[in-house]
């Protein structure tokens, strides 16, 4: 089945939901292409206890005429068509524009003990508290860097759990000298004081990483490096992520050029957000870690763009590089302890999908070789945990993305609009 | 908000929120979502469908990522072990 749009956009978080309505405001026949059952993306997640901010429930609502296409997943990609796969079947998705809002997913580095049920991403955590994980009564340890450490903590709060402390990498004078920067930008000011108000009794340290986990099946302790010393903490759940990645990999399959911003690839766009493809734009995180506010101007932008109105686009400039400034501060406040880096130790399990170890991939200095030999990077993520951490490592970038964008169905790729059932399988 | 969900997980009764996954309904009976390939016990990793720990078995079919799935009505949740 074949279904024509004017305009896709791809991912239905702040940048995708503004792009869209924006888009669609001007007379164009918009869809809103999201993996996931609700829209929000992940930092406006639907929460099974708690209603939505304001600003999310209005995003969301507002989303007049365009076609919202939830559990969409994107798998391949045509010329100017997507191939997307729905739980119980598949479509070819055309469009004359396309705006990538993919967003951004947690850095996850390996230490040991990470693969322990119990030790989930901070920002994972958070997620997962939110779709109604039991995390009442139980104890919790956020570690790791960055803002979304205390996003993280006040939702898990809010769900019931005892916070036992906020482990932040950074050094105490990065982070206040972060804090000081923030008289910029009122509106961050108030969002942290109100998430400190919402953290109040919460310890919040600062040059202080995780060093391992361990547990017996299960995690029920973490050790602790700080400024005084080292110290081990037994607790339920350990929600550790080092910041946010941009996912890059529809773009690149798209081909698009990326650049590179640390170890890690982003989409290159000019000021208006055009990739380096003719027709397609890319809005929010997956042109560089920014936040919230450049994810929403930047989606306003971009459906401009991609409806043909440059004019409105353009008298938006100076916001979005307003914004912009602060990504630059973040990654500047927040920069990884070079310690972290070697956390991971020889049996240190890096591959999750094919367990392969750090020490075997060791004399590799390309991705496509370690694969070769090792299975290194070939399971279900496609690389996403282990190449994004190995980059960070210095280890060697990861791979070009090839396609299917995600592990997909044999029918999907052959075209077949409905699946099966699930005696085939 | 309040209705509620019920649903079994390696044969066993899970009641939850409406609108919860699938991995969130898993943890009330089990921490064990999947064996690794050399047969270490793994939990979901992300919990925003990229790491693909939390993959499980539902209504027959493999694989499928469990934080990604929202909780229907009677749905059979299978661990691999």
């Amino acid at each position: 089945m074949t279904e024509r749009y004017d305009i896709l956009v791809v991912g239905a978080g702040p940048a995708g939901l503004t792009a869209a309505r924006t888009a669609a405001a001007h007379g164009a026949r918009v869809g809103l292409i999201d993996a996931q059952a609700q829209p929000g993306g992940q930092v406006w997640r639907h929460d099974v206890r708690h209603h939505a901010p304001r600003e999310a429930r209005a995003a969301i609502s507002g989303l007049g005429q365009v076609e919202l296409l939830s559990q969409h997943t994107v798998v391949a990609v045509e010329p100017s068509a997507l191939r997307v796969e729905m739980p119980r079947g598949a479509s070819e998705l055309r469009y004359d524009a396309l705006v990538l809002a993919t967003g951004a997913r947690e850095l996850l580095l390996p230490f040991p003990g990470w693969t322990l049920p119990g030790v989930t991403g901070a920002g994972g955590l958070q997620a997962l508290a939110k779709q109604g994980w039991p995390v009442a009564g139980k104890r919790v340890v956020i570690a790791g860097s960055g803002p979304l450490l205390l996003a993280a903590a006040a939702t898990l709060r809010a769900h019931g759990a005892h916070v036992l402390g906020i482990y932040e990498q950074a050094a105490a004078a990065s982070v206040h000298a972060f804090a000081r920067q923030l008289v910029h930008w009122p509106a961050k000011a108030m969002q942290a004081l109100g998430l400190r108000t919402r953290l109040a009794g919460v310890p919040y340290h600062f040059g202080s990483f995780i060093r391992g986990a361990s547990g017996d099946d299960t995690l029920s302790r973490v050790d602790i490096e700080g400024p005084r010393g080292s110290q081990s903490i037994e607790c339920d759940m350990l929600g550790v992520g080092y910041g946010l990645v941009p996912n890059v990999e529809l773009a690149q399959l798209l081909g698009c050029a990326l650049v590179h911003q640390g170890a890690h690839p982003r989409v290159q766009v000019d000021a208006l957000l055009r990739t380096s493809v003719s027709g397609i734009y890319a809005a929010g995180e997956a042109g560089g870690i920014g936040g919230l506010a450049v994810a929403r101007i930047e989606g306003e932008i971009a459906g401009h763009m991609a409806a043909g109105q440059t004019q409105a686009a353009t008298a938006l400039l100076p916001m979005r590089g307003k914004e912009r400034r602060f990504g630059a501060l973040l990654s500047h406040h927040f920069a990884l302890d070079p310690r972290l880096l070697s956390l991971a130790n020889a049996q240190t399990l890096i591959c999750r999908c094919e367990d392969v170890t750090l020490g075997e991939l060791d004399g590799f200095s390309d991705a496509r070789s370690a694969k070769l030999v090792t299975r290194c990077g070939m399971g279900a993520c496609q690389g996403r945990i282990c190449g994004t951490a190995l980059a960070e490592l210095g280890r060697f970038p990861r791979n070009g993305a090839r396609p299917p964008v995600f592990p997909t169905r044999l029918a999907t790729l052959a075209g077949l609009t409905t699946f099966p059932s699930s005696d085939d399988y | 908000m309040s209705a509620t969900v019920r649903l079994s997980v390696n044969g066993q009764p899970v009641e939850v929120p409406a609108g919860a996954s699938v991995a969130a309904a898993m943890a009330h009976v089990t921490l064990h979502f999947r064996r690794s390939v050399s047969g270490t016990a793994r939990a979901p990793l992300c919990g925003m469908g990229v790491c693909f720990e939390c993959r499980v078995n539902i209504d027959g079919v493999p694989h499928v990522r469990a934080c990604m799935t929202p909780v229907i009505e009677g749905m059979q949740v299978r661990t691999d072990d």
